[in-house]
């Protein structure tokens, strides 16, 4: 079983980490960036399988992010985090590609189905088994 | 143009908006109109009366004028002819011829076969005593120097008399002219004629029947017989006019009180008054027809033109009143507007910041719940589980706050969308939970069942169910009811009411409530919130409905379409 390969992106550090280890408890693969720049290097270097992104960051904002996600890895499903509320940010996204859009703060759960429908939408049956 | 302008009566000031102020204005635009219209009017209407007058008048006056005139001129020549008859007679013929009765008696006859009318003829001294006579009495030796007459043609050196009754009972009139002979002698010639020429002149006047003309003397008698005041030698009863010698017209009043018109004159050379009457009744009835006609278009005006004025100030300045309170109860909502939507994007903002900081702490009690969980011998498991909890519980209540926050912030934009108008007005209760709560109001909700969904904006039913509910908040006391219900009213209509037990309205107020900037609450409340609620109900194509008495409660229905009509 392949444990599922997630990239996390937001600013807030302490968000991000606390996060990860939760993410990591339960059996994910998590890498992390902090910010736009970071996390564009890592899914260069490293293509995740998910990338779970911030809307909100400073510098490279979340949109161009995903945009250039989009550009590089097509198949890379994007989940959008936000603390403003989906309505606007779905209008901006979904339409153009993004998989989903969760509302901060998270409920863990609700993660891990978004990401488990992510996943299995984008790979071969055959890598489902878990 | 100063004075104009400081009279201030089109000045209209801005401060405040007191009815006074239209009342004002409709006052002064009245008084400005009823003058520009009613003055000119009146000055015409007096002007034209005045005209006509003028003009009937001459055209009656002037005719009359003329007749008399002519007449007299008559009267004089008939006079002159006669003592230019004695004078000749008085220059042709000596005292001594004159004083046989019998030159005198063949004169006489010649006299009277020429020129009808005369009655004798005498011949008298210096001292008065008539020394000859021709004709039916018997007056030789009569002694006239006591008489008026006599002295006067002395200084006069002609006479005309008055009329009076000779012997044989016919009016008379006596002429004489005075003679000085180449030695010196004064003597007198002196004829008496009848008044029928007299009357002859005066029926070739040719007046209709109901004028009346005579001559009078200078004392008032009649000379010649009058048609309806008086026979020869009965008094005038009426004043004699003033002296004049050009035929002139006045008004008079018979003694029976009827208006007459008198054209009259007096003669230079003889006592008379020549006078004709007519009754103004029958000459002024055109002036009098056209003065009623001219009064009542008048009156017709001046009402038809009041009239006007008055309704068309009043449409005015109520129009000008209407415009004046929509556009400020326009401002006033475009300011409200403004408002919620700043609120609303500091809401959003508020929220936003927030949240971040939520998102960390529930992260982090739930990696600490996770530790503990993966962690078997954990000290103090329990405690720490309910910490964590505690803490998770608290940023989910913070979460839906801030949720609900957001949630009303972004509806300020107008969106259509199929809803359910039982979740839409719950959403709206959750804003008011707290205070029903701690004012242990007793909030009964009646979700109707099988609501059809509708179609409406969500945002802005939202807006009218919190007005609604607001309103009913402040009517209750603490412990009071707010029953809120839905209900399908028919196949294209749902309702929502939104009842409480507080004070109720009276019928004046319920009249009013729509009415923008109207509010019973003193120093809070804009007096706003139900027109826009009218507004928006209207907008969506629904109706709205207000029960209420006073000391009791009120009821407020909304009717919503469940499609909206475009």
């Amino acid at each position: 079983m392949q444990k599922w390969k997630v990239l996390l992106v937001d600013d807030e550090k302490e968000f991000v980490s606390a996060l990860s280890e939760r993410l990591m408890l339960r059996g994910l693969d998590v890498r992390i960036a902090f910010s736009g720049e970071e996390a564009l290097g890592s899914v260069q270097s490293d293509p995740p399988q998910v990338v779970v992104l911030d809307v909100m960051m400073p510098g490279l904002g979340g949109a161009e992010v995903f945009r250039r996600i989009r550009e590089l890895h097509p198949n890379i499903p994007v989940i959008f985090l936000t603390g403003q509320g989906c309505s606007v940010d779905r209008r901006q996204t979904v339409p153009y590609g993004a998989f989903e859009c969760l509302v901060k703060p998270l409920d863990i759960d609700d993660l891990i189905r978004t990401i488990s429908s992510a996943i299995g939408l984008c790979e071969t049956p055959a890598l489902l088994s878990e | 143009m100063k004075w104009l302008k400081s009279l201030s009566l089109l000045d209209f000031t801005d401060k405040g908006d007191s009815p006074e102020r239209y009342a004002l204005l409709r006052r002064n635009i009245l008084i400005l109109m009823v003058i520009v219209t009613i003055f000119p009017l009146c000055f015409m209407a007096l002007v034209n009366y005045h005209q006509y007058q003028k003009a009937l008048r001459e055209e009656i006056v002037n005719p009359l004028r003329t007749l008399v005139n002519k007449t007299k001129h008559s009267f004089e020549l008939f006079l002159a002819e006669r003592l230019s008859t004695l004078s000749l007679i008085a220059s042709a013929y000596s005292f001594d011829q004159l004083s046989d009765e019998n030159t005198l008696t063949r004169i006489f006859a010649a006299m009277e076969r020429e020129f009808r009318g005369f009655v004798d003829l005498g011949l008298i001294n210096s001292a008065g005593e008539q020394v000859s006579y021709a004709g039916p009495y018997d007056l030789r030796g009569k002694d006239y120097s006591e008489q008026g007459w006599f002295h006067e043609v002395q200084v006069r050196g002609s006479y005309v008399s008055d009329v009076f009754m000779g012997y044989r009972l016919f009016p008379h009139v006596a002429i004489a002219v005075q003679r000085r002979g180449p030695d010196g002698r004064v003597w007198i010639l002196r004829a008496t004629i009848n008044t029928e020429k007299f009357d002859d002149l005066i029926s070739s006047m040719g007046l209709e029947p109901s004028s009346d003309a005579f001559l009078l003397n200078k004392s008032g008698v009649f000379q010649t017989p009058s048609k309806h005041f008086g026979n020869v030698l009965d008094p005038f009863p009426l004043q004699l006019p003033p002296i004049t010698y050009e035929a002139n017209v006045i008004e008079e009043k018979t003694p029976a009180g009827k208006g007459v018109l008198m054209a009259y004159t007096y003669f230079v050379n003889a006592p008379y008054i020549l006078a004709v009457v007519k009754p103004q009744g029958v000459i002024l009835k055109a002036w009098y027809t056209l003065k009623s006609e001219l009064f009542f278009l008048f009156l017709g005006s001046v009402v038809g033109t009041l009239l006007v004025i008055f309704k068309l100030t009043d449409v005015l300045v109520r129009r000008m009143r209407e415009c004046d309170e929509k556009r400020e109860a326009a401002f006033r909502e475009m300011q409200h507007t403004h408002k919620l939507s700043s609120i609303g994007r500091l809401a959003a903002g508020v929220a936003h910041e927030i949240n971040n900081p939520m998102a960390i702490i529930n992260e982090k009690a739930g990696l600490m719940k996770d530790l503990m969980e993966f962690i078997p011998q954990f000290p103090e498991r329990e405690k720490f589980a309910s910490l964590t909890d505690a803490i998770l519980q608290s940023v989910h209540r913070c979460r839906s706050v801030t949720h609900r926050l957001l949630g009303f912030a972004k509806r300020m934009e107008v969106q259509i969308e199929e809803l359910d108008l039982n979740e839409t007005i719950h959403e709206t209760l959750t804003f008011l939970e707290k205070e029903a709560l701690y004012r242990n109001l007793d909030l009964r909700l009646n979700w109707g069942a099988d609501l059809p969904r509708i179609v409406s904006d969500r945002g802005q039913l939202q807006q009218v169910a919190l007005n609604l509910l607001n309103n009913s908040f402040a009517a209750v006391e603490d412990g009071g009811v707010v029953e809120v219900t839905t209900w399908r009213k028919d196949a294209r209509t749902v309702a929502l009411s939104v009842r409480d037990n507080g004070c109720g309205m009276s019928p004046e107020t319920l009249r009013h409530i729509f009415e923008p900037f109207f509010t019973t609450k003193k120093d809070s409340g804009t007096g706003l919130g139900l027109p826009i609620t009218y507004g928006i109900i209207k907008k969506l194509g629904g109706d709205i409905e207000v029960q209420s008495r006073e000391g009791e409660g009120t009821t407020v229905s909304v009717f919503l379409p469940v499609q909206m009509q475009p």
